[in-house]
C-alpha cells in the first residue's frame, strides 16, 4: 500500500516538473494515462495571472474610462480637506475636490468618483498594487516615495509641519518641550521629521505612535501626549473639531517641508499626464481669472492663450481627453483659487491664510507651465 | 499500472486504495498551485512597477524613535535594531500576560465551581461578559476610558508615597541594589538550589511523595533563608528608588506606560475568562468516582485537591491551555489600536518608511511563527510530563 502511494506521487511529481519546464522536452519516463490532466493542467494555470495583471499595468486611462467612475484613495477624518459631510452624507474638502476635478477631466462628470477611505498606512501599499488610481491624501512628495509609492502631480498645497500644544502649558519653542510625550501618527513624514528636528535641537522626548489619525488627537485631547504633531494645516484643520479650540495653540516653528499632492501607480506615464495637468488646469484658470462662473463666456474670449487652454481640441486629444475637458473641470469645482476659499479660505473653520499657495503672479508657488 | 497486480479483478480506478491516495495528490497539487497563483501574482505586480523585494533596508540607519524599549535605542541606530526593540516589547508584554492571565484564570475557574453562589455568579458573568465581546473594543475602553482617565500629572494618585498613577503611566519603585547585595545573593542562590535539591529528594521518597511537604518544604527553605540573610548583612542590600515628579512626569522608579498598562490589563482579563473556562472544564472532567473513593480512604479535602484531582485535571487542561498562550502572544498584536510600540507597531512604520510592505510584513509573520512555535514546543515538553505522571 505504502509502496503504491509512493510510485504514484513520484510519476506524479516527475509528470509535473517535465510540464512546468520552460522547454518542454520529451519526458523519458512512460507516462501512465492518469495524470495527463494533471500535468495539462498545471501551466494553463501559471500563465492565466499574468494575462489578468497585464490590463492594470499599462492603460489605466482606459481602464478607468472602461470603469466608468475614478477610484480616489482619501482621508476620512480631516475636516476641510477630506471628510464626510455631515449635512449631505458625501466627502468633502480639498482633497476631495480635487477627486472630482480628474473625475470631471476624464468623463465630464464630478460624481463618477469611489472615495476610498485609507489610514496612512495603507495609502502606500494601495498604490503599489494599483487598487486605487490616484492617491489625493494630503501626502508628502519626497523621493522614496516617489520611487516605491507612485508619481507625485505637482503639489497642490505648501504645507509644513508645526506643533500643536495646549496653551496653559506655556511652552513657545521646541526647547521648552524637552522631556514632553509629543503624540504622532505612524507612517508619516512628520514621524521622522519629529525625531530629526528634536535631535538636530537637542531635545529629548518620548513618542505615543498611533496608526489612525483619531486615536492620536483623542489621545493629545485628554491629556495623554503634551503636544501633538503634523502638518499645519492638520493641525488646524482638527483643532476645529476639539472641543475648546481656543485652548490649544500652534507653535509658531515650522519644522519641515510638506509639499502635498495627488499621486498616481509607478509605471503610466498617460494617466500621470492626465493627473498633473488636472491640476495645472485649476492653478492656470486662476492665473487666467477663469473661473465656474465666467468659464461659458471665457471660451469666447478673444485671448489666444485662453481660448487655447478652454478649447483646443489636438492638446486635449494628446492626453486622451476631450476637447472641452478643462471646461468641465473648472465647471465642475472652480479655480484652485475657488477650490481653497470653498474649503480652507476665511469663510471656513479653518481659515488658512494663502501664503505659499498663491499664484506666482502674486507671490506663491503656484506656476502652471505654458499649456500649447 | 504494474502496483494492480494483487487486485487484478479490480480496475485501479475503482480501487478505494489506488483513489485514496490519488485524492490527496489532487489535493496537494491543487494547494501548490493555489500558492503558486499567489506568489507569481505578488512577483510580477512588484516587477510591473520596478519594485525590489529584499532586506537590505535592516541595515539602513531608521531616523525614528520608539516610545519605550527594553534596550538602548536612539533614532541613529539601525532597522534592524527598531525592529528588535518591537520584538522584546512584545515578549514583554506576553510573558508577563501569560503568568498573570494564568494565575487569574486558574482562581476564576476554581472559583465558577465553588458551592457559594456570589462567588460562582461573579465568576460566570465576569467569564460571560469577557468572552463575548471583541478584545480590541476592551482594550480601545481600558486605554482611552481607564488609562487616560486617570488624573493629569498635577493631580498623582498617591498610594502610601511609593506608587502613583496618573494619564502619564503608573509608576512603581524600583529596587537598586547596595554594596551588601553580592553576600545577600549567594543566600537567595542557595535557597534556590537547595529548595531544588529538597524537592527532588522528597517528591521521590517513597513516605513524603503523597504529601504535601515535597510542596511545601522547599518554599518554607525558599522563603525563609533569603529572609535569614537579609537581616544578617549590615544594611539592607536593596534600596527602594522612588519615582520623583519631574517638569512633565515622574522620573526614576519603574515607568508603566499607559498603552503598557492598558495592553497588559486587556489581554490578561480576556485570555483569564478563557482560561477559566479551560480549568473549569479540565477539574469537572475528573469522574466522581475518584474523589469520593479519595475521600473514602480518608483523604482530607487539600489532598483530594492537589493529589487527586489536579493531577488527572492538568492532563485535559495543559493543551487548550497552550492555544490561549499562542492567542494571547499573537493578540498582543492588537497593540498599533493603542500606540504601544510592539513588534507589529513598529514594523508597520518600517514598512511605511521604507516602503518595503512585503519584506517587513514576512519578518514579522516569521517572528510571530517563531515565538508561537517554541511557546508551543516547550508546553508540548510540559504536557508530556503530566501526561506520564497521570498513568
Amino acid at each position: 500500500m505504502k509502496k503504491l502511494a509512493f510510485v504514484m506521487t513520484g510519476l506524479l511529481l516527475v509528470a509535473l516538473i517535465v510540464a512546468c519546464a520552460p522547454a518542454p522536452t520529451p519526458a523519458p519516463t512512460a507516462a501512465p494515462p492518469t495524470k495527463a490532466p494533471e500535468a495539462t493542467k498545471a501551466p494553463a494555470a501559471t500563465v492565466a495571472p499574468t494575462k489578468a495583471a497585464a490590463p492594470a499595468a499599462g492603460g489605466r486611462l482606459a481602464l478607468v474610462k472602461g470603469r466608468g467612475k475614478l477610484i480616489c484613495g482619501v482621508n476620512d477624518a480631516l475636516p476641510g480637506f477630506s471628510a464626510l459631510d455631515k449635512a449631505t452624507g458625501q466627502f468633502s474638502g480639498f482633497d476631495a475636490d480635487y477627486c472630482r476635478a480628474v473625475a470631471a477631466a476624464v468623463f465630464g462628470d464630478p460624481k463618477a468618483v469611489e472615495f476610498r477611505p485609507l489610514n496612512t498606512g495603507q495609502r502606500g501599499p494601495a498604490l503599489q498594487t494599483g487598487e486605487i488610481d490616484v492617491l489625493i491624501r494630503n501626502t508628502t512628495w519626497t523621493v522614496s516615495r516617489d520611487t516605491t509609492w507612485g508619481l507625485f502631480a505637482p503639489t497642490t498645497f505648501y504645507d509644513g509641519q508645526g506643533i500643536m500644544v495646549p496653551k496653559k502649558l506655556g511652552a513657545k519653542t521646541l526647547k521648552d518641550l524637552k522631556g514632553a510625550t509629543i503624540c504622532v501618527q505612524s507612517g508619516t513624514t512628520t514621524e521622522l521629521n519629529l525625531t530629526d528636528q528634536m535631535r538636530a535641537a537637542g531635545v529629548d522626548f518620548k513618542p505615543v505612535v498611533f496608526a489612525d489619525i483619531d486615536p492620536t488627537y483623542a489621545a493629545y485631547e485628554q491629556g495623554r501626549c503634551d503636544a501633538v504633531t503634523s502638518d499645519k494645516s492638520q493641525l488646524a484643520a482638527r483643532r476645529t473639531v476639539m472641543k475648546n479650540p481656543a485652548d490649544h495653540e500652534i507653535l509658531e516653528v515650522t519644522m519641515s517641508k510638506e509639499p502635498l499632492g495627488p499621486v498616481v501607480p509607478l509605471g503610466d506615464d498617460q494617466w500621470f499626464n492626465v493627473v498633473k495637468w488636472t491640476v495645472f488646469a485649476t492653478i492656470q484658470a486662476e492665473e487666467f481669472g477663469v473661473t465656474s462662473k465666467n468659464v461659458d463666456e471665457m471660451t469666447k474670449s478673444t485671448n489666444p492663450d485662453i481660448k487655447r487652454f478652454l478649447t483646443d481640441e489636438g492638446l486635449a486629444k494628446n492626453l486622451g481627453l476631450a476637447a472641452d475637458w478643462t471646461v468641465k473641470v473648472i465647471k465642475a469645482v472652480g479655480n484652485y483659487g475657488e477650490i481653497y476659499d470653498r474649503n480652507l479660505g476665511p469663510n471656513t473653520p479653518l481659515n488658512i491664510p494663502r501664503g505659499l499657495n498663491q499664484i506666482w503672479t502674486k507671490g506663491g508657488l503656484l506656476y502652471a507651465p505654458p499649456y500649447r | 499500472m504494474t502496483a494492480s497486480s494483487s487486485s487484478r479483478a479490480i480496475p485501479f480506478w475503482r480501487d478505494v486504495r489506488v483513489l485514496t491516495v490519488l485524492s490527496q495528490i489532487v489535493f496537494v497539487l491543487l494547494l501548490a498551485l493555489a500558492a503558486g497563483f499567489l506568489y507569481s501574482n505578488l512577483s510580477n505586480a512588484m516587477r510591473e512597477r520596478g519594485l525590489v523585494a529584499g532586506f537590505d533596508f535592516l541595515e539602513r540607519e531608521s531616523g525614528f524613535e520608539i516610545g519605550e524599549s527594553l534596550i538602548p535605542y536612539k533614532p541613529s541606530d539601525l532597522y534592524a535594531r527598531a525592529f528588535l526593540v518591537g520584538v522584546l516589547n512584545t515578549l514583554l508584554v506576553s510573558v508577563i500576560g501569560i503568568f498573570f492571565a494564568t494565575i487569574l484564570g486558574v482562581f476564576t475557574g476554581i472559583a465558577r465551581l465553588s458551592s457559594n453562589w456570589l462567588v460562582n455568579r461573579i465568576a460566570a458573568v465576569y467569564i460571560e461578559i469577557i468572552r463575548n465581546t471583541p478584545l480590541l473594543v476592551q482594550l480601545v475602553f481600558i486605554y482611552f476610558g481607564v488609562f487616560v482617565k486617570l488624573p493629569p500629572v498635577r493631580d498623582t494618585l498617591d498610594f502610601g508615597g511609593i506608587v502613583f498613577a496618573n494619564q502619564r503611566g503608573v509608576f512603581l519603585p524600583r529596587p537598586v541594589p547596595s554594596p551588601t547585595y553580592d553576600t545577600w545573593l549567594s543566600f537567595v542562590l542557595f535557597a534556590i538550589v537547595g529548595a531544588f535539591f529538597l524537592w527532588l529528594f522528597l517528591s521521590r521518597h517513597p513516605r513524603y511523595r503523597y504529601t504535601f511537604y515535597p510542596l511545601t518544604v522547599p518554599l518554607a527553605w525558599f522563603v525563609i533563608l533569603p529572609l535569614l540573610g537579609w537581616f544578617l548583612v549590615e544594611t539592607a542590600p536593596l534600596t527602594l528608588e522612588i519615582p520623583e515628579r519631574g517638569r512633565f512626569n515622574f522620573t526614576g522608579g519603574i515607568a508603566l506606560s499607559p498603552e503598557f498598562s492598558a495592553l497588559l490589563s486587556g489581554l490578561v482579563i480576556y485570555t483569564a475568562a478563557f482560561i477559566a473556562e479551560v480549568v473549569r472544564g479540565g477539574l469537572q472532567s475528573v469522574r466522581r468516582g475518584q474523589i469520593e473513593a479519595a475521600r473514602a480512604i480518608g483523604l482530607t479535602e487539600a489532598q483530594v485537591l492537589y493529589l487527586i484531582i489536579f493531577p488527572q485535571a492538568l492532563r485535559v487542561i495543559v493543551p487548550p491551555l497552550t492555544s490561549q498562550y499562542l492567542n494571547l502572544a499573537k493578540n498582543s498584536s492588537l497593540a498599533i489600536a493603542i500606540g504601544y510600540p510592539d513588534l507589529f507597531n513598529v514594523g508597520a512604520t518600517i514598512a511605511n518608511q521604507t516602503g518595503q510592505p512585503v519584506p517587513v510584513i514576512m519578518l514579522i509573520m516569521a517572528t510571530y511563527l517563531t515565538m508561537s512555535l517554541t511557546t508551543s514546543l516547550l508546553m508540548n515538553i510540559y504536557n508530556t510530563r503530566v501526561q506520564v505522571l497521570e498513568k
